[in-house]
This record gives structure tokens, C-alpha cells and sequence, in this order.
């Protein structure tokens, strides 16, 4: 017995010893993520809590009926017109911003003169680089209603001024737009490289057989470039609920959290910002933050099966 | 004809080009000739893309604004450089670790990182920890914790760990290297590339960062410039309304916000990375491709 159990302890020991030096060099890192990203998860008792700062989360008291918080968000009108400004405007983005890059991926790629390429490129990937804040000042530099580019175009045409700022139906338009804007840079650059990774022996071959250029770009180009559109599109299916690729900031900034354009403007996420922020309601931000969580942790696994069936090895997990 | 059809579509293409990059270029331009207009043109003739009454006096009211702008140039600038080092020293040190064969737990202690991605408890639970039982709020640490490890950019790094050959470690080992030495006189020195483009990931993220100033800092002291050019925005409207108010705020961001010198305050906030433009497409593109290797 005592022969064998011995050399397995020492192995054991020399196992741990071998691997201590790495267990603390991730000690920095697991240890941020177990406070910041697992502590918090425990918190979302809130949700189901009369929250007091000066209680604490544990000795607050349970609200009665349990699910008031929900209950509350749930039959107020503004559940219905974030749940489907998230999603509208998702989907909208996923679709044009897909498209826009697709679109200029595949014409980009036709450029062959390196300088101009670049130079393109360098343009379009610039909006990528700036924070929300700064397009929310170009955006008034140019819908500000009495000094706006816009405006002095209209009105110096004969026109009637127009109130950007309290009108929410050209939000419905502005949103997306802007988000195109910001987007298509960085999507359109990850579509270029990964045309430049088709061997080039699909398109000599297509040529040889007479393709013209629309039909190599139908039958080598997009068929080859499917799986990384449809592994980026159920992303950002599955980030849906998080405000889209996590960037719901220009919601908030871009119409000044102007109060009037809320019904085309809110998503969920500026909701959770305003109700703490501003009206400091912890129990029912935290409640629209949960089912913000539970819906979007849905979508991630929905995606993933669909990945997963469709092409295996681009599943996450 | 089929040369002509050629040469119209080449021209097509270049033109969506010219037209998709003005596009992009022009409407920072506006900001910039905003910021570059007297005041009085400003109040006559509104905004235009080329300057009507040049002047610099946005400029000369900015610098000269009680110090506010410098100020929050100097937090930006420390939590951008703080923040990033720190970021790439945490993140290089886990991935490394989690790529290596003798750790018994890298399996699950990889689905530990990767978890909060998919579920999370939201931002109220997180508000509470960082003010109520941290204790940040009001210091210059919670503008640096919040972006201290992202998992994707420890998906990255690993993949690029992944990629260099183990025989190198081993053979560090059997010279008699220690595995901390091993990491930073051997794997990092490697890595530079992956570095360099997270670092500017993150670079960029702590820099455009308005949301954790919004949530935890009520110090003006310790506004980030993000932070300062929105709280002008958001006060223009309430100021022209409110003469008392303008001067409780002039008080506490240090300047009274005109029209141009709120472009300016933007135009500033943007200079760095203009300037680091060609550098940041570079490492941007590099990542890209670094990413799209997985994906």
C-alpha cells in the first residue's frame, strides 16, 4: 500500500509546486472577474427586494407580492416600446450594416491600387475610432435646430425649419443611419480580410469557365464568405438584448436623452441607465435588468445550437 | 464596348468610394470649422462647413477656462496609460496561464472567464458593489477597474498563445528557467503584436468612455474630457433658460459653455486620435484578422 500511494502523493505535490507559479500569475485576473462579474450576478436578488441603501441587499425586505418590480415594468406602456425599440432597431442595424459591408467588402477588394485602398479604407474605418459623444455633437452640428447645417439648407432653399429635437419620427431614421455610419467601417474591414483569405485558384478557375465578375462574386465570393456572415449575424442575434454589440451609448447621447423622443428612441438598456441614474429606482432597474439577462442568455443559446448545426466549429461553446 | 463597359464600372467604383469616404470625413469637419468660427458669425450665419469668420477665440476661451479642460486632459491621459498597462499585464498573464498544458484546471477556469459574456447581473448590482462595498465611487480607480479583463481579449490572446510552439517553454525549462521568467523574457517579448492591438482596443474604449463617469464620479476634479464635453451638451439648453443656474455650473465645470468653445472642447478630445490615426488603422486591421482567425 505504502509503496504505491507514495510516488501518486509526490506527483501530486510536484503537480501543484510545477503549477503554482501560474495559478498566480491568472490570481490578478480570476480574481477581478469572480468580484466584478460573479458578485454582482448574487445581486440580482434585487430585483425581488424593496431595496434600501441604508438596509443593505440582505436586510431589505422581500417584496410582496414577490414580482412587483416586474409587475410594474411589465404592465407600464414603456416595456412594450423599449422590448420593441430593442429589437427594431437591432435588427434593422444588423441587416444594413451587414449589407453596407458586404457591399463595400467586395467592391473594396476590386480595388487593386494599394494607396487608394488604404486611403479608402482609412476613411470609412474612421467614425469606428469616435466616441458617442463626438457624433452626438456632429449630429447637432447638423440638426441643431436654429443654427444646424440642415436647417440653413432648408431654410435658405425657402423652406420651414424643422424640430429634430422634438420630433420622434425622424429618430426612427436617424438611429440607424448613424449607427451605419459607425459601423460599416469596421465590418467592411473584417469582410475585405476575409475575402483576402479565398484562394485566389476559385476565381482563375471561374474565369477560365467565363464567370463574369457579378457571377464570381455570386457563386466563389459569397457562398466561401457564408459561415462568417452568419457567425457575426446570430452575434449580434444573441447580443440583441444587450443593446446591440454592447453599444447601446448613442441611443442616450445621440437625442440628448431628450424626454420627447423617448418613444423612438429608448431601448432597454438606456431605461436601466435612466431609472438609476436619474430617478435612483434601484428595485425596478434591477428588474428590467434581469429579464434583460434571462432573454439575451436565451438568444446566446438559441444562436449557438443554430451555429452549431450549421457549422460546428464556429460555435462558441 | 466591352473596354468601355470595363472602364464605367471601375469609375462606378471609385466614385461610391470618394462619395462613402467624404461621407465619413465631412461631418467631423463641420465640428472642426464650427470650432474654428467667431461667435458673432456663429449667432448670424449658423453653422457652416467652411469657416464665414475665421478665428481662434474658441481655442483661446477653452485653454484660458479655469483649467477644467487641462485637467480633464490630465485624467484621460492617466486613466488611458494606467488603465491599458494594466489591462495587457492582467489579461497576457491569464491567457498565458490558461494555454498551458501542466494546469490541471484550465478547462474549467477558462468557462469561469468566459460565463459573465453570456449572463451577467446587470448594471444595478454592479452599482451597488462598486459604491456601497468597494467604495470607488468619487475615485480615479473605478474609471480604471471597469475595463481591467475582457474576456474576448483574453480569447484573443490565447489563440495567439496557442499558436507559439511549446517546444520553446520546454526547452526555457530545461535551461532552468523559472515559469514567470519564462512568461516575461519569452512569451511577451513574442506577443508584442497582440499587444499592441489589444492595447489599442482598450486604449480606445477607456478613452471614449462617458458611462463610468456618468455612474461614479460627482468630483468635476476627476471628469474625464468624454464626460465634460457631454455634461456641456446636455447643459447649453438649461443655461440659456437659467441665469442663476449658468453660474452654479459655471462654478463647477469652470467654463461657461459658448457654441464654439464646446466644438472646440470636442475637436480636443478627438485630436489624439487623428494623430495617432495611421498607427491605430494598422493595428486595427492586424486585429481584425487576428479575430477573424476564430470566428
Amino acid at each position: 500500500m505504502k509503496l504505491i500511494a507514495k510516488p501518486i502523493y509526490n506527483r501530486t505535490l510536484r503537480s501543484a509546486r510545477n503549477q503554482f507559479p501560474f495559478y498566480l500569475m491568472m490570481s490578478p485576473g480570476l480574481l477581478f472577474i469572480a468580484v466584478m462579474c460573479y458578485i454582482p450576478m448574487g445581486g440580482v436578488l434585487i430585483a425581488f427586494k424593496d431595496y434600501k441603501a441604508r438596509d443593505g441587499i440582505w436586510g431589505s425586505a422581500w417584496m410582496d407580492p414577490l414580482f412587483k418590480n416586474f409587475e410594474f415594468f411589465f404592465k407600464s406602456e414603456t416595456a412594450k416600446i423599449v422590448t420593441f425599440n430593442t429589437l427594431f432597431y437591432n435588427i434593422v442595424e444588423m441587416v444594413t450594416v451587414t449589407l453596407g459591408a458586404l457591399v463595400l467588402a467586395i467592391l473594396l477588394s476590386e480595388v487593386k491600387n494599394k494607396f487608394l485602398s488604404a486611403t479608402y479604407k482609412g476613411s470609412i474605418l474612421l467614425p469606428v475610432f469616435l466616441s458617442w459623444i463626438v457624433v452626438q455633437y456632429i449630429v447637432f452640428g447638423m440638426l441643431s435646430v436654429d443654427r444646424g447645417i440642415v436647417n440653413n439648407i432648408i431654410t435658405s432653399n425657402g423652406g420651414e425649419a424643422i424640430h429634430w429635437y422634438s420630433d420622434p419620427s425622424y429618430w426612427r431614421y436617424i438611429l440607424p443611419f448613424a449607427y451605419l455610419w459607425k459601423n460599416i467601417g469596421y465590418y467592411s474591414v473584417l469582410y475585405v480580410a476575409a475575402i483576402a483569405g479565398i484562394s485566389t485558384d476559385y476565381y482563375e478557375a471561374a474565369q477560365l469557365d467565363g464567370a463574369s465578375k457579378w457571377q464570381q462574386v455570386k457563386y466563389v465570393t459569397l457562398p466561401l464568405l457564408k459561415p462568417i456572415i452568419i457567425v457575426l449575424c446570430l452575434l449580434w442575434v444573441g447580443k440583441l438584448f444587450n443593446g446591440g454589440l454592447g453599444d447601446w451609448n448613442g441611443f442616450y447621447t445621440l437625442s440628448n436623452d431628450s424626454g420627447a423622443l423617448y418613444g423612438a428612441t429608448d431601448v432597454i438598456d438606456t431605461l436601466v441607465f435612466r431609472s438609476l441614474k436619474k430617478l435612483n429606482d434601484y428595485g425596478m432597474s434591477s428588474a428590467i435588468g434581469l429579464y434583460q439577462a434571462v432573454v439575451g442568455f436565451v438568444l446566446v443559446l438559441i444562436s449557438n445550437y443554430i451555429i452549431k448545426k450549421t457549422d460546428p466549429d464556429s460555435a462558441l461553446f | 464596348m466591352v473596354v468601355n463597359k470595363f472602364h464605367l464600372s471601375k469609375v462606378m467604383i471609385h466614385l461610391i468610394f470618394i462619395i462613402s469616404a467624404l461621407a465619413c470625413i465631412v461631418p467631423l469637419l463641420l465640428v472642426v470649422s464650427i470650432s474654428f468660427t467667431s461667435e458673432k458669425s456663429l449667432m448670424v450665419d449658423g453653422y457652416h462647413l467652411i469657416p464665414e469668420v475665421f478665428d481662434f477665440s474658441s481655442y483661446r476661451y477653452v485653454f484660458s477656462g479655469a483649467g477644467s479642460i487641462t485637467n480633464a486632459y490630465g485624467v484621460t491621459i492617466f486613466v488611458t496609460a494606467v488603465g491599458t498597462l494594466l489591462h495587457l499585464f492582467v489579461t497576457s498573464m491569464l491567457s498565458y496561464s490558461l494555454t498551458r498544458p501542466e494546469v490541471t484546471f484550465r478547462n474549467a477556469l477558462t468557462l469561469f472567464v468566459y460565463f459573465p459574456v453570456l449572463f451577467n447581473g446587470g448594471l444595478v448590482p454592479s452599482y451597488i458593489l462598486i459604491t456601497r462595498y468597494l467604495h470607488l465611487k468619487n475615485t480615479i480607480w473605478v474609471l480604471i477597474v471597469v475595463y481591467l479583463v475582457s474576456a474576448i481579449n483574453v480569447l484573443i490572446m490565447k489563440n495567439f498563445f496557442k499558436s507559439i510552439s511549446n517546444s520553446l517553454f520546454e526547452s526555457a525549462r530545461i535551461d532552468g528557467s523559472g515559469e514567470i521568467r519564462t512568461f516575461f523574457s519569452i512569451a511577451l517579448p513574442l506577443s508584442k503584436p497582440s499587444l499592441a492591438t489589444i492595447g489599442l482596443f482598450t486604449a480606445i474604449s477607456y478613452w471614449n468612455d462617458w458611462m463610468t463617469t456618468a455612474l461614479y464620479i460627482e468630483t468635476p476634479k476627476l471628469y474625464t474630457l468624454q464626460y465634460l464635453l457631454q455634461s456641456l451638451m446636455n447643459n447649453i439648453g438649461y443655461l440659456q433658460a437659467n441665469a442663476a443656474a449658468s453660474k452654479s455650473i459655471e462654478a463647477a465645470i469652470g467654463m461657461l459653455p459658448s457654441e464654439g468653445a464646446r466644438m472646440a472642447t470636442c475637436v480636443l478630445a478627438i485630436g489624439p486620435i487623428i494623430l495617432l490615426y495611421p498607427f491605430l488603422q494598422k493595428y486595427f486591421e492586424k486585429g481584425l484578422t487576428i479575430g477573424a482567425v476564430k470566428e
